[in-house]
């Protein structure tokens, strides 16, 4: 599956739960891939949520590049919640971007793009969530 | 067997009121585009061909009531406040001086699940036996309490129906009213329980107030299970995702695509979103029905989902 993410490339699973990482400056670009279900989410589970530990005030941004993610079920919709509410937690702060057709169809009805900033690509995402000197 | 929902409304009963006539009569016109019908055919055919549903129609505001049609006596799930209007229908059907016997499966016994009982005419008729089923322990402590002082001028001793509640157990199988049933337990603030109803080799499953977190395979495997194969699956989907899973997170209730995902990978035939939300108007139900639709084709995988909207009066055939 192809994504945007290049560099420091670990995959967290096989399958749709692979999550590629890239960094750019204080921002930490993660991009899962496929399809994510309940076939995949743990996968995907495993690959995300660790990467959020320094996702923090004085820590790294995390934008999540979804243009390689062909759909997200409901499973994966709750990890990227957990997220969410771990960024939150940690007062750091995450973002979406470069959602696909379907990805941004998802995102509208079950509401998530009332819970994440979305961004149209992942170069307005980095420009947004990059500290200000 | 056929499904007729007499109320499908969550937690609280709801009316349209002015303001949500006035929207409906202002979409009217609109389509109208000032036109005149000469004769109420005219008019027919305009309401039903090109008005959209909420504007024609609505969804209506009852708590939680739907009649299982087909067995041997009357059936129902959930005595909410549309079971008023059904006990209406059956006297009307059959006659008050003709006994019936009425077999309810209760999914918990929280207040818009039970306050339908004293308006149910039926329950005041000698001759009538009506048969409570359930898993809970105090179904019958919660049906006096709600008909006791200061809560209702009736009380329990005076009704005149024969009343008789029987201890289900999840995981069996019973055969009552004609129907092969089995319960399953559900996540709920006090526990609830869904049904599921077989004869004839048509299966429904009633499965209200159940908040599916997904946070557990195994136990999402095992409401999978359960749901296998079923031809129609009646579901509280009364949230959206994102409200199911942070500020509504254990109010004990799913969202409508986590139903979804529960029928394609259960292999269910028929989805009914159940159990609305009792803010949302009837144009935001419309759009959710739309949506939902949307979201099974975006995740069918080579597994056509049908989608329907509960709402007061609708009757699906299996």
């Amino acid at each position: 599956m192809a994504s945007g993410c290049h560099g420091d490339s670990r995959a967290g699973g096989s399958g749709g739960g692979e999550v590629l990482e890239e960094a750019v400056g204080d921002v930490r670009v993660l991009c899962p891939a496929g399809r994510i279900d309940h076939t995949s989410v743990e996968a995907f589970q495993n690959a995300l949520l660790p990467r959020l530990e320094d996702c923090r005030e004085d820590g790294v941004a995390i934008v999540l590049d979804l243009s390689a993610v062909e759909y997200m079920s409901s499973v994966g919709l709750r990890v990227l919640m957990l997220a969410a509410k771990q960024c939150k937690g940690q007062s750091g702060r995450i973002a979406v971007a470069a959602l696909g057709e379907q990805m941004r169809e998802i995102f509208q009805i079950s509401r998530f793009d009332m819970v994440f900033p979305v961004y149209e690509d992942r170069a307005a995402a980095i420009a947004a969530l990059t500290r200000q000197e | 067997m056929r499904l007729r929902f007499w109320g499908t409304r969550g937690s609280l009963p709801v009316a349209l009121g002015g303001d949500g006539v006035r929207d409906k009569v202002r979409a009217a016109l609109r389509r109208a585009e000032g036109r005149s019908f000469p004769s109420e055919a005219a008019l027919d055919a305009f309401i039903e061909g090109e008005l959209d549903f909420a504007t024609s129609h609505g969804y209506g505001g009852n708590s939680s009531c739907v009649e299982i049609i087909g067995g041997d006596n009357t059936v129902i799930c959930d005595m909410g406040s549309g079971l008023r209007e059904l006990g209406q229908q059956v006297m009307q059907d059959y006659g008050p001086g003709q006994p019936r016997r009425y077999d309810v499966f209760l999914s918990h016994v929280h207040w818009d699940h039970i306050m339908g009982l004293p308006f149910f005419a039926p329950a005041y008729i000698p001759g009538n036996e009506i048969h409570i089923h359930g898993c809970h322990t105090v179904m019958e402590d919660a049906f006096r309490r709600q008909q006791s002082d200061p809560c209702f001028p009736v009380h329990w001793e005076d009704m005149g129906a024969e009343f008789a509640f029987h201890q289900m157990q999840p995981g069996q199988k019973y055969r009552i009213a004609g129907f092969d049933i089995a319960a399953i337990k559900q996540n709920h603030p006090g526990d609830s329980y869904g049904y599921r109803l077989e004869r004839n080799g048509k299966s429904a499953v009633y499965s209200t107030d159940g908040e599916h977190k997904q946070d557990s395979e195994s136990e999402t495997r095992q409401f999978v299970d359960f749901l296998a194969g079923a031809d129609l699956l009646v579901f509280d989907a009364m949230y959206s995702l994102a409200d199911m899973v942070s500020v509504k997170q254990d109010w004990g209730h799913s969202s409508n695509i986590v139903g979804v995902d529960l029928c394609h990978r259960a292999g269910v035939a028929h989805y009914c979103l159940f159990h609305h939300e009792p803010i949302y108007d009837d144009y935001d139900l419309q759009r959710i029905h739309q949506e939902t639709r949307r979201y099974a084709e975006i995740m069918n995988q080579g597994q056509p989902l049908q989608v329907s909207m509960a709402y007061d009066g609708l009757e699906i055939e299996l």
